[in-house]
């Protein structure tokens, strides 16, 4: 179980209940647990859409799309059952924050999925946890059924006549199944390749129903919006970027963490100030903002200062994506960062599409043999070609968050390539391999 | 349709198709590997990316997947963009990465979808510079050979086996780049479409492990429009010879039979044709020895036969072609002019060319656009083998409705299947026994025959009261309960004593009415499988009745051999009347036209028949027990060796080509006009081609006038060519006979088609009939058939071969009104029917070695609480009594068979000749 942190500068909606005590239903209640869900059940289910709209909640899961409007797309009449889906798959590289929320709050999940599904008029949930994340499998279980026991889920919920029930599924290890459609594919007992969209989830999803996916921490985050408000969430963050968000900070950081920050935070200070700066008084090399598939930031992008938040994030180059902060110092090789980075891509490529099957273990391979000393210059251009030729180009996202930073890496940081050549050894040799490539640490 | 614009050009497109398919059938090469036109497109293979332009002020433009997108009003495509050629060209390069590039030693080399694809995008140069991933190959069965190396994972074979075929036994393992195709371990694949993997991989992971045993490359083999002898049904094939030999079977795609499908019978049974046991000399038997004799002679010696005979009995074949059934009924004449089968089987042949006649066909096409199905007694995977694929589909024309309404185009396959799921159109299967059909059945029954016809009727009759011989009285009140009351008048009340499982009959017989009337096109299907009358004429009924209902309503029958109905419309009269003949007579000769009787008729009548004949001449391809007894044997053509018309289950006339010219082999027409010309016979020598003998039968049978027209005569040229039946890449012809003679022979004449043993002749695409293998320029595998087509996956250009030989009616025929009476199951007596299996029920392709080795042990089946009641287990030997012939095997359990009820495989030799239905006992012996 992971140790939790603290600054001032956090802003505790998601993580409010954090270290509280709250994976207690009765605590959970003491601590304004269910009251969300009550208010909904009082409320219209446009007025709910409207609420989670207008408070400018954007999807914690990396796409950042605005959940209001997402939930909006469902129609309201449908021959099929709804569905909610928690895609509590988190798998995406330097993201760990959709486990503290099971680990410390699994009943806000419970509460915003069934919200969720009086907004779209859904009968059951699925909270789908990543197959890694067994051990709170168990926590997510007795939450389920501690709140079946207190008659929050079922027939008649809080005496409203209304049914709703949620079911819990383990992942089986797969990045992929993070991917809202290969999830569903998995959660139907199938193999996790993705689906083509159009037809989107709204419209058909699991089992062919409409349904709704969203990621844990902005499921987290709805009860907390019914009963502060739209306005208020949104006045918390930055425009159009409602709230807050935890922050995973890692790699050479002095104290790394997850971290509530407001959106629209500063990067610089996230690193400087929340995470405490680099240790050893090294410099900064780079960041990578929002988790392995968005591209690195250098250290004049970092200082430059950009607000972290998704449309800042995207001006400046890069994405917010799943909110994994990894920070690398100037002892850190790029070339086996990029290794380390497309190892894992290579590793859970599904298989599906030929140019990120075929194109993550061409570039494993060259960067295998690049960072080695077997590097040649071609290599370095075939890299770029090879992840151009899948960046928008293959069946699911997968293929670009495999070729974003790829690209990154080689156009920021050509230099660091090019010192690799002719059968030098590695620069950074004489670092350590977690510092090298703190991903892997 | 809808006016798109390729690289500037406006075009002419369906609007319901994608992009990929459009540019197809606007003959453009854009090259593709996970899309197939019989299943749709998934977008896995990102080898059709085309770049798409917002409008004619775009110039940017974005790649998009050919495949994938819609062929919308308007849209502005470029093929030949350079980025798009770039991308193309890349995709290549990354399946390459890992693909052995061992053409030289693969099968698949020279008809290579991956070799096409590769030199169509340009992709030359090898940069990737590492090791290759490599797996380890399974062993899959006699049929199918695996070289998992040469996958370039476009998912085809899965999505066919699975999602297309139904089979369970065959996935993909793994993820990334090393995802597998396989069986989760060793063994014979199960499915009977199995073979078909060799056509839909577009590589050589999926071989023909027959044609291995004799490779040859397709440029070095001669073809022949040909068609499946194995079944009823008439798929089109192409048969592949070289130095002689037959080496495999193609599918030969037709638009309204087999399409790009052909189940693995058809596939692999032809290995028939190379047997030892092939008779490839005239043979005499003189004082009991079988000695080779010169042709002449042995022509010679029939005609004496035939002469010194007071009557010739002419005993015909459902496996012969039409006109060498013809050729022996005009020299026998009509009166003495019989079929191997037996009075039973040449009466239901008669009913189900009545019923034909007179009631709206389905073709095989027909049968997957059905959107509501009743299987009336019939074991479709073993009886009709390519119908059960047809099926299959059936079943998502429903959901294909339901998914039309959410906008999901029918081509965009797995968006489909997700929204569809498990939801399934009406699929009703009432048989005797468990089928492979059941798992997308929405109700099976099972029953005896009789009871099968009852609830036929019974559903006819609920969909219509006449049907019950009731007119409709003033008050509708009253109709209803007339209705009700002519229901259980043929189906009683409560449950049938075989069973119903979960409901009575009445509400199943109401239920199935209810999901027939509710369908936009019904079908029915039956056929001779269960040998019944009143099964057959149930299932016209419930087509009647949905006829009057006003539903464009068709039936499918299924019929035992591929050329059943040909004979029954030459009048041939069943065996038993060939026995009285021959017994009543004394000096007779019998002629056997590629007939083994012992294989049709109860071994006891076949010896008297044998017997009672003064002489005894066969025809016939191998060695049989007939052909033992035979004095006089001629070597009759096989379909690969012969031309001629054989009339399928639909009653479409299809013409068969010949691929081999074997030495003394000859068709039987040739063979019987030369002993009868020899008996003094002159006027048979007119019959100098296949045409001169279609012309007779035409004239001589106005029922058939259309057989000429089933494939064009052999004056036919293309701008004065012959068309050749070899690839013009055939290659070795100046050197092949050298060692025996170091001049060129001159290629044989074909004085019975306009196709020419030769590489030489029109390039251009014959007509449908004529077409002896499928090649295009740069589509060297069977994606070429894509430039045959009139549109993609639809008909063959200038139409699909053969001729219907019934045309629908105008209206609804009569009610065949003697429903037949509840079965009533006996005391120690079994009634004992046919089982069928897809290898082993069929005569010829049992004689090759892989369905040989798929073929059942004999066995006699019942249920698990009948052997109960007998004291009788599973394994034990058993014995039935049939025709004065007894049978003995081990028993089997089968669970789903009904009380009452044994059944035997049919076709295995220990029950040639058996006649089914019967009533026997079921004893053990020790
Ligand atoms: C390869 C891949 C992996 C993903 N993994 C996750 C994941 O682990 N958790 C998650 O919430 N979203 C993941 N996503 C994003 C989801 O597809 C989807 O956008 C998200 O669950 C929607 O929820 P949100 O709108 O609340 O963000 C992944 C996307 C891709 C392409
Ligand atoms: S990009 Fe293609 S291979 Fe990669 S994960 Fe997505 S679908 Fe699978
Ligand atoms: S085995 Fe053939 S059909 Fe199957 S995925 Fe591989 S290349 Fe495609
Ligand atoms: S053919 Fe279009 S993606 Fe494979």
């Amino acid at each position: 179980m992971a140790d939790l942190v603290s600054h001032p500068d956090e802003v505790k909606v998601v993580s409010k209940r954090f270290g509280q005590g709250a994976v207690n239903i009765d605590r959970y209640l003491e601590l304004d647990g269910y009251k969300a869900v009550q208010k909904a059940l009082t409320m219209q289910p446009d007025e709910i859409i409207n609420l989670v709209k207008n408070s400018g909640l954007r999807g914690r899961g990396g796409a950042g799309f605005n959940t209001g409007l997402k939930w909006s797309f469902v129609p309201k009449q449908s021959a099929k059952p709804k569905y909610i889906l928690c895609n509590g798959d988190e798998s995406e590289p330097g993201t760990c924050k959709d486990r503290l929320i099971f680990e410390h709050d699994p009943h806000a999940i419970i509460e915003g999925v069934m919200i969720a599904g009086l907004a779209v008029g859904a009968q059951t949930g699925y909270i789908y946890v990543r197959g890694e994340y067994r051990y709170l499998l168990e926590i997510v279980q007795k939450a389920i059924a501690d709140a079946y026991a207190k008659g929050f889920l079922g027939k008649n919920i809080f005496d409203s006549g209304k049914t709703f029930d949620i079911y819990w599924h383990g992942g089986a290890g797969a990045y992929e199944v993070g991917e809202e459609s290969a999830l569903m594919e998995s959660l139907e007992g199938k193999r996790g390749i993705p689906r083509i969209r159009p037809p989107f989830p709204a419209v058909v999803g699991l089992w062919g129903g409409p349904t709704v996916i969203n990621n844990a921490e902005t499921l987290a985050s709805v009860p907390h919006i019914l009963l502060g408000g739209a306005e208020w969430y949104a006045n918390l963050g930055s425009p159009k970027n409602g709230g807050t968000r935890l922050f995973c900070l890692s790699g050479n950081l002095n104290k790394p963490g997850v971290y509530e920050l407001p959106m629209g935070y500063s990067l610089k200070k996230m690193i400087y100030e929340v995470g405490g700066g680099i240790p050893n008084g090294r410099k900064l090399k780079g960041v990578v903002p929002g988790g392995s598939s968005v591209a690195i930031l250098t250290a004049d992008e970092v200082n430059a200062d950009v607000a972290m938040d998704f449309d800042a994030m995207l001006k400046a180059g890069s994405m917010l994506g799943s909110g994994g902060v990894v920070v690398l110092d100037d002892t850190a090789c790029i070339v086996n960062f990029a290794l380390r980075t497309i190892k894992f891509y290579k590793h859970e490529s599904c298989g599906w599409c030929i140019p990120c099957r075929e194109g993550t273990d061409w570039l494993q391979k060259t960067l295998i043999r690049f960072h080695s000393g077997g590097g040649v210059k071609k290599d370095i251009d075939n890299m770029y070609y090879l992840a151009e030729n899948m960046l928008g180009r293959t069946f699911c996202p997968l293929g670009d968050a495999a070729a974003m930073p790829v690209i990154a890496f080689v156009k920021k940081f050509r230099q660091e390539f090019e010192d690799h050549l002719d059968g030098k050894p590695c620069p950074f040799a004489k670092h350590s391999g977690a510092q090298q490539s703190p991903v892997m640490a | 349709m809808a006016t798109i614009y390729v690289d500037g050009k406006p075009h002419q497109v369906d609007a319901q198709q994608n992009l990929l398919h459009a540019c197809l059938t606007l003959g453009f090469n854009l090259p593709y590997f996970c899309w197939h036109p019989a299943l749709g497109s998934v977008g896995a293979c990102r080898q059709c990316a085309v770049k798409q332009f917002r409008s004619p002020e775009d110039k940017h433009g974005r790649l998009v997947m050919a495949c994938m997108t819609p062929a919308s009003e308007g849209a502005q495509i470029s093929i030949a963009d350079p980025e798009a050629v770039a991308f193309r060209k890349g995709i290549i390069e990354g399946m390459m990465e890992n693909h052995p590039h061992d053409c030289p030693v693969c099968d698949e080399g020279g008809e290579c979808h991956l070799q096409d694809m590769t030199v169509m995008t340009g992709h030359d140069y090898r940069r990737y510079e590492f090791p290759k991933r490599t797996f380890r190959n399974q062993y899959l069965g006699p049929f199918v050979n695996h070289e998992m190396n040469r996958c370039i994972q476009c998912y085809r074979c899965v999505r066919f086996y699975r999602e297309y075929a139904g089979g369970q036994d065959f996935n993909v393992f793994g993820i990334r780049n090393l995802a597998y195709f396989g069986r989760h371990e060793d063994g014979v694949l199960e499915s009977e479409f199995a073979g078909n993997l060799d056509e839909v991989c577009p590589t050589g992971v999926f071989t023909d492990a027959t044609h291995k045993h004799h490779y040859t490359r397709k440029w070095d083999m001669q073809f022949a429009p040909s068609i499946c002898v194995h079944c009823g049904l008439g798929c089109n094939i192409s048969p592949g010879e070289r130095y002689g030999m037959l080496r495999r079977i193609v599918n030969r795609y037709h638009g309204d039979i087999n399409g790009y499908f052909l189940c693995d019978r058809g596939r692999y049974g032809y290995e028939f044709v190379n047997s030892e046991q092939r008779i490839r000399q005239p043979q005499i038997r003189s004082n009991g020895q079988i000695q080779p004799v010169p042709k002449q002679q042995a022509i010679e010696e029939g005609g004496r036969f035939i002469a010194s005979a007071t009557t010739v009995i002419g005993i015909g074949s459902s496996r012969a072609s039409l006109e060498s059934n013809f050729a022996l009924r005009m020299a026998v004449g009509a009166n003495h002019f019989f079929a191997g089968a037996s009075t039973q089987e040449l009466q239901l042949l008669h009913l189900t060319l009545e019923i034909l006649r007179t009631t709206p066909v389905a073709s095989l096409r027909d049968v997957e656009d059905s959107d509501a199905v009743l299987v009336l007694g019939e074991d479709v995977s073993n009886y009709a083998p390519r119908m059960a694929l047809s099926l299959r589909q059936s079943v998502r024309q429903q959901p294909f409705a339901m998914t039309d309404k959410l906008k999901i185009p029918r081509w965009l396959d797995h968006a489909v299947r997700e929204a569809a799921q498990e939801h399934k159109g009406p699929l009703f299967m009432a048989t005797v026994a468990a089928t492979r059909l059941d798992d997308v059945a929405t109700d099976t029954y099972r029953g005896a025959p009789d009871e099968i016809a009852r609830l036929g009727y019974a559903v006819a009759r609920t969909l219509d009261p006449e049907a019950a011989g009731l007119r409709a009285t003033t008050a509708s009140g009253s109709l209803a309960g007339q209705i009700v009351r002519a229901v259980r008048a043929v189906t009683g009340l409560g449950k049938p004593p075989s069973g119903a499982p979960d409901a009575d009959f009445e509400t199943m017989a109401q239920r199935i009415a209810q999901a027939l009337n509710g369908a936009e096109r019904p079908l029915v299907i039956s056929g001779l499988g269960c040998r019944s009358g009143p099964v057959l004429k149930a299932a016209a009924n419930v087509v009647r009745a949905l006829q009057r209902n006003g539903k464009p309503a068709r039936i499918a029958l299924a019929v035992p051999e591929c050329n059943s109905l040909g004979l029954a419309m030459l009048g041939a009269k069943p065996f038993e009347e060939a026995l009285a003949v021959a017994r009543e007579h004394s000096g007779t000769t019998a002629i056997m036209l590629e007939n083994d009787l012992y294989r049709q008729a109860p071994g006891s009548d076949v010896d008297v028949f044998l017997r009672s004949a003064n002489h005894l001449i066969a025809l016939d391809h191998l060695q049989n027990r007939t052909t033992a007894t035979a004095e006089l044997t001629f070597p009759a053509a096989t379909f690969a060796e012969s031309d001629g018309t054989l009339v399928n289950n639909e009653g479409r006339a299809q013409r068969f080509f010949q691929a081999l010219t074997p030495q003394e082999i000859q068709e039987s027409w040739r063979w019987l006009r030369d002993i009868f010309v020899a008996a003094g016979r002159r006027e048979f020598s007119a019959w100098k081609t296949l045409d001169d003998v279609i012309q007779s039968l035409v004239s001589e049978f106005p029922d058939l006038a259309q057989v000429a027209e089933a494939a064009p005569a052999a004056s036919f040229r293309m701008a004065g060519e012959k068309i050749p039946r070899q690839p013009h890449r055939y290659s070795g012809r100046t050197a092949m006979l050298a060692n025996i003679n170091v001049s060129e022979p001159k290629p044989p004449d074909d004085p019975d088609s306009s196709l020419s043993y030769s590489m030489e002749g029109n390039p251009d695409q014959p007509p449908a009939a004529l077409i002896p293998f499928a090649w295009a320029g740069g589509w060297n595998s069977y994606q070429a058939w894509n430039k045959f087509q009139e549109e993609i996956a639809g008909p063959l250009r200038g139409g699909n071969p053969g001729v219907r030989l019934f045309q629908p009616p105008a209206q609804a025929g009569e009610y065949f009104q003697d429903a037949p009476k509840r079965f009533q199951p006996r005391e120690g007596e079994w009634l004992v029917v046919p089982l069928y299996h897809v290898f082993g029920s069929e005569e010829l392709s049992i004689l090759s070695p892989g369905v040989k080795q798929l073929s059942p042990k004999p066995y006699i089946a019942m249920n698990d609480e009948h052997a109960k009641g007998a004291g009788l287990q599973a394994e034990d030997m058993v014995e039935l009594a049939i025709g004065g012939a007894s049978y003995r095997a081990a028993l089997q359990i089968r669970p789903d068979l009904p009380v009452g009820i044994a059944g035997v495989p049919v076709g295995v030799d220990l029950f040639a000749g058996i006649q089914l239905p019967a009533w026997s006992k079921i004893e053990r012996v020790s």
